[in-house]
């Protein structure tokens, strides 16, 4: 990993409304290392990735990737620069009108006009990245969760991207498909080698995945380090949320230790 | 005075006004609508330069848009026809001769009936359909992944359906005039005593080709409103399954007013302006 920033944010303002969900995001996010933008639900986390794609203009602020200011580009400087980059949704927005290899294989058909057995072999390569080779002719409804989050992360990075954006990627996963996915982008990013940002409020899935966090509070970001750091630090911030991580649940006394792979809880 | 009076009026005062703001904001709603499809349409236009690539698109869109809407279409014409024709003998008996029963109905269907009715049925199960399809899509941020592909989801997907609509909607009024034309022939024939050759020969004595042109270039600009409306609908849907029931609502409704006062333009373009003064 080097300390080259391929992603420059500095003062990020957005608002929807009175409700100004950004109020001057800074974040440099390094090539080639997973940073994890930590944070509560609701805070900003998914509306900062939004930006960084440009699916969403800031009020204010620059985001720079590699130089370029995206804020400024036109739609066709901005489709190039997307197409260096994956996005895995937090709902996996998977197109239910189409199977499974016919998602994974969209980008391709789309920008490299790849189509017969290449095709397949290719999608073929990248199911079978994620686990799930086999399952080109299934169709989304027939599909789990975990297994939705994994094709949606099959078909992200179908154009070899730089950069690979992971929106909420173990929300709504019970714990054991949480850890697979975990398990799966550090496992991508060892093959990838590319640079990852993780949006998430799991602090395991942060803690496991991450190589820098992030932690968002109030519209800014109010620590960031590498996930040593994070569990050492005495920012208020970083406390306060570990300390509603551990709140027990009703009847319990106190948190599972189990649990206390970090030594968080 | 009493109280119960006063109380009346101010009822009476605050469904006036309250009356005015449902026109209005429906008023509203609408002309944003129409802005939002001029400039949805402006950029489906310009993907046109890569009509090649969409072209499996298109097709895929003129067998939703077009063969599964006909019959739908077929049913509809059919007894349009024969409607037309019982009211056209109902009208005409005793003051105009039976010949002019088959120049009637040909009129009527090929300028009006035809392109309207079937604009009005398709665009009900298009516009609606095509809006819960991209709404669903952009409440699910399948419409973001698109985007977040790089490709285009005016390219891929409104820029196919307006298209296929533009080509289908003429091509499903030929079918609507040809056989609302046959059920006005066989009413006539069966029950309203006008034999075989007096209504062809009825139909020859005024057959005019720019009447048939005249409503398919309704048709073509017909399908055009629908096709829009739906995909604006569609793609500035928000707030979930309420969202997606809201747009297809919106859709189905622009669709058919704009339909309504386009036919009214058009009419007056075409058989006022155009073929009036020939």
């Amino acid at each position: 990993m080097t300390g080259r920033a391929i992603i420059d944010i500095r003062g990020l303002f957005k608002a929807f409304g009175d409700n100004e969900v950004l109020r001057g995001v800074d974040l440099a996010v390094r090539d080639g290392e997973t940073m994890v933008v930590l944070g509560p639900s609701g805070c900003g986390k998914s509306v900062l990735l939004k930006h960084i794609i440009g699916l969403m203009k800031p009020d204010g602020g620059s985001i720079v990737v590699e130089g370029r200011e995206v804020t400024g580009l036109d739609r066709g400087e901005l489709n190039e620069l997307r197409m260096r980059f994956g996005m895995v949704f937090q709902g996996a927005a998977l197109f239910d009108s189409m199977t499974v290899g016919a998602n994974v294989g969209l980008p391709l058909v789309e920008h490299h006009r790849t189509g017969g057995s290449e095709l397949d072999r290719l999608v073929e390569e990248k199911l079978e990245m994620v686990g799930l080779a086999g399952t080109a002719h299934l169709w989304p409804s027939e599909l789990s969760g975990g297994m939705k989050k994994r094709v949606a992360l099959a078909r992200a990075i179908a154009l070899d991207p730089d950069v690979i954006l992971y929106d909420e990627p173990t929300t709504g996963l019970d714990p054991v498909m949480a850890e697979q996915i975990n398990e799966l982008i550090r496992s991508t990013q060892g093959k990838l080698n590319a640079t990852s940002i993780v949006v998430t409020h799991d602090l395991h899935s942060a803690c496991f995945t991450g190589d820098r966090v992030a932690l968002m509070d109030e519209g800014r970001i109010a620590f960031e380090g590498t996930t040593d750091e994070l569990t050492k630090t005495e920012n208020e911030a970083v406390r306060t949320f570990i300390a509603r991580g551990r709140r027990p649940l009703p009847g319990e006394r106190e948190a599972d230790p189990s649990c206390d792979r970090y030594g968080l809880f | 005075m009493t109280s119960s009076s006063v109380t009346s009026r101010r009822n009476q005062g605050g469904f006036g006004s309250g009356l005015l703001r449902t026109f209005g904001g429906g008023a509203l709603d609408l002309v944003t609508e129409v802005g939002a499809a001029g400039l949805l349409l402006w950029r489906a236009f310009l993907s046109l330069r890569k009509l090649g690539r969409s072209f499996h698109l298109i097709v895929v869109q003129m067998r939703r848009i077009g063969v599964e809407s006909l019959p739908l279409v077929m049913i509809t014409s059919i007894f349009t026809g024969a409607v037309t024709a019982v009211q056209a003998a109902y009208q005409l008996k005793e003051f105009v001769p039976k010949i002019y029963l088959g120049v009637a109905i040909y009129k009527s269907v090929s300028i009006e009936l035809g392109p309207v009715l079937t604009a009005l049925v398709v665009g009900g199960r298009v516009s609606a359909s095509i809006a819960a399809e991209l709404g669903t899509m952009r409440v699910t941020e399948q419409i973001d992944a698109m985007d977040a592909m790089a490709i285009d989801p005016v390219r891929y997907l409104v820029m196919p359906r307006v298209v296929a609509a533009l080509i289908m909607l003429p091509v499903l009024t030929i079918f609507a005039d040809v056989l609302a034309i046959s059920g006005g022939f066989i009413v006539s024939n069966l029950s309203l005593d006008v034999s075989a050759k007096t209504f062809v020969e009825g139909m020859k004595l005024f057959f005019f080709p720019h009447d048939v042109l005249g409503g398919l270039f309704k048709a073509f600009v017909f399908g055009g409103i629908i096709a829009i409306m739906g995909c604006t609908a569609g793609l500035r849907t928000h707030g979930g399954a309420v969202g997606v029931g809201r747009a297809a609502t919106r859709a189905v409704v622009a669709s058919c007013v704009l339909i309504l006062i386009g036919d009214y333009v058009l009419a007056t373009l075409l058989f006022k302006v155009i073929f009036g003064e020939a």
